[in-house]
Parts: C-alpha cells; structure tokens; sequence
C-alpha cells in the first residue's frame, strides 16, 4: 500500500466512523420523534395533548373485544401486561384483528386510559406457520398466545 | 488493487450470460411453483402471506446492493480505479428496482393484514429512502457532465447514505414500527416453519440469480460505453 493510498484508507474511515456516530445521537435523540405508537405504558409517562392524532399499540386484551348492535361501537382494551388502555371505534375492523394479538390504534385520547380510535391496525407478528402445526402445537399444549 | 477488468471480459459475458439466464428462469420456476402451489397457507394471514415469498427476498437483496455499492465508493475514495465506478453504476438501477418491488409488495400484503396501504412508520419509511437514494445516485451521474466530477458526489452519495441501512435493519427493534420484527435473522430457530422456509430460501436463490445476471448485464453495457466514450476522445 503507497502512502497516499493510506491516508485515503484513514481519512475515509475516519469520516464514516465521524457520520455513524452523528447518525446514533440523530436519532438516538428523535426517538421520540420516530417511534409510530405509544406502549399503554409510556402512554402513562406522556403529556396528553386532547386535539392531537397519537397512535397506541399493544396486544389486545383477552376477553375484552366487544361490539354494541345499538350504538355501532366497537370496544377493547390494548394492554402491555402492566398498563392498560381502553378504546373505543366506529368503523371497520381489520380482518387479522384478534384478542391476544397485536393492534396498533390511531386517534385521540381522552384521558391516560381512554381512547377514542380513529383507525385500528392489526399488527403482525413475525411468526408464519401452516394451520395444521398450530393445531398439533395446541394438541399438545405447546402453542402459547402472546 | 490496481486491478484491470480482463480484455476479454465481454466476450466471456456473451458466452456466460444466457446459461445464468437460463439458471435463474429455471430455479425461479421452481420457487414459485413451491411458494404458490406447494406451500401451506398462514394459520392467520391465509394465502396472503406468500406474497411474503416475493417481498423478503427483493427487501433483502435491496439492502445487499446497496451494501455492494457503498462498499465499491469507498475503495473507489481509496484506490481511485475508475472500476470500481462500474460495479456501482451497474448495482444502483438493480437495487433500485428491488427496492421498489420490496415496497410496492409490501403495500399490497399490508392493506389486508394491517388494514392500511401505507404507515409512516421507521421501517417503511427507512425503506422509502433507500429507494431515493439509489434514485439520486443515479440521477447525480446523469445530471453532472463533467464525469470527474459526477464521480466524486456519486461516490460521496453512495458512502453517505450507507448509514441508512443498519437504521433500516434495526428500525424494527429500535423502534416501536407497525412493521413486525425480523423471522429469520436470530440464530435460534427461526418463527416460521420449515414448509415456508424452504420457499422462501428457493425463492431468495432465484433473486441472488436474478440480480448477478441483471448485474453482469449492467456491467457489460457500462464497459462498452466506457470504450465508446474512450474512442471518440
């Protein structure tokens, strides 16, 4: 290696350690900023702005899932295991939506533990497997609900 | 690494080309035929998820090529031989392309699965970007004449928007995402069975087929205008 090819060696190294590092504290301190929904827990930590759009995330409660005929309001609890939140919609319900999986809701909270969604997002998890698996795995007592 | 691409190199990429053409079309076949005919269905997602089989393997290869090109603008800084430009050029509308196919398929598994088409959040976003910036990669060797020049923001481009990569890999752990974390990256068992596994490392064999032939074809036209321009100096 020639010493101009050396020196380029450094400086672009040192350059992209100098930009990775930038990166980590950017968004290291958005974090705030990036992450698309609030846990019920750090629902609690938050300061609620009434008028605006926030998004909670979290398993849906089992047992909790119900619909009112009469009022059109579909009503569940998202919960963390350690804090819940209660919401309430009208609208359209995702084909995926279940109790005991993942939901991500959009819209307004009224207080720490009610929210009004705007919107419901069934999230997925990151677990693919045929129908017949689950049904030996629940045969045998070995399929645990998240 | 003052390497010289071989004299020959078009003559051996016209005999190579169509039997790695071939290879690819026969391997991506038989992927299909076991992602779409062959496969069980999701317990939850049903039929939906094979789209899964398309969106996986051009995601990961998106990230690949943008990995290569980064890698080939820094030796570029250092040993400043001009081929390693080639390699470059020739990956970005490659990667490009499968970013797009990544996102576009991602899109459509989503709006039955999570109920919307699109969510700002990190993952799809970070995603979104790489897109872009293939695009202004490519776009900075075709809008700057002065080829030196071009040469050296592309390639500054190319090393600078690398740090979206490990932000895109990690987005989903670092960050709560509507985007589910990765199946296949723990050293544990992966969490989907070995029937949808075996398509979907059929189907990621195919696209690594897919992006050499693309790639070597690329590299092949870059040659020949390079001569072309070295000619009519």
């Amino acid at each position: 290696m020639s010493k101009k090819v050396k020196k380029r060696l450094i400086t672009i190294l040192l350059s992209v350690l100098v930009l990775l590092i930038a990166t980590l504290l950017i968004t290291i301190n958005l974090r705030d900023n990036i992450i698309y929904f609030y846990s019920p827990s750090e629902l609690q930590e938050t300061t609620i702005n009434k008028r605006n759009i926030i998004r909670v995330g979290g398993l849906v409660k089992d047992g909790s899932y119900k619909y009112n005929d009469k009022t059109k309001i579909y009503s569940f609890v998202i919960t963390d295991n350690s804090n819940e939140v209660n919401v309430s919609f009208v609208g359209i319900i995702p084909n995926l939506f279940a109790e005991n999986k993942g939901v991500v809701v959009e819209g307004l909270a009224i207080d720490k533990v009610n929210f009004t969604a705007l919107k419901v997002l069934a999230k997925h998890d990151e677990n693919y497997m045929p129908p017949e698996v689950i049904d030996a795995l629940k045969q045998e007592g070995q399929w645990q609900e998240e | 690494m003052y390497f010289k691409l071989p004299n020959k190199i078009i003559d051996e990429l016209r005999r190579w080309l169509p039997i790695l053409s071939l290879t690819t079309l026969i391997v991506f076949l038989v992927g299909l035929y076991f992602s779409i005919l062959n496969s069980p269905p999701d317990y939850l997602q049903g039929d939906s998820m094979r789209i899964m089989y398309i969106h996986v393997p051009a995601a990961w290869l998106a990230l690949g090529s943008y990995s290569f090109l980064a890698l080939s603008c820094v030796c570029w800084f250092i040993f400043r031989n001009p081929n390693f430009n080639l390699f470059a050029k020739s990956i970005a509308p490659i990667g490009a392309i499968f970013t797009l196919i990544a996102l576009v398929t991602g899109s459509i598994w989503g709006k039955p699965t999570w109920g919307t088409w699109w969510a700002w959040d990190a993952r799809l976003t970070s995603m979104l970007i790489l897109f872009f910036l293939y695009v202004a990669y490519i776009m900075t060797w075709q809008s700057i004449v002065n080829k030196e020049l071009a040469a050296k923001i592309s390639a500054a481009l190319g090393v600078i928007g690398f740090i979206n990569i490990p932000i895109i890999k990690f987005s989903v752990d670092w960050w709560n995402t509507l985007h589910q974390p990765a199946t296949i990256s723990k050293l544990s068992a992966p969490s989907i069975h070995i029937s949808m596994l075996t398509p979907l490392l059929i189907m990621t064999f195919a696209y690594i087929l897919f992006l050499a032939t693309l790639f070597l074809i690329r590299l092949k036209i870059e040659i020949i205008e390079q001569k072309i321009l070295r000619a009519n100096k």
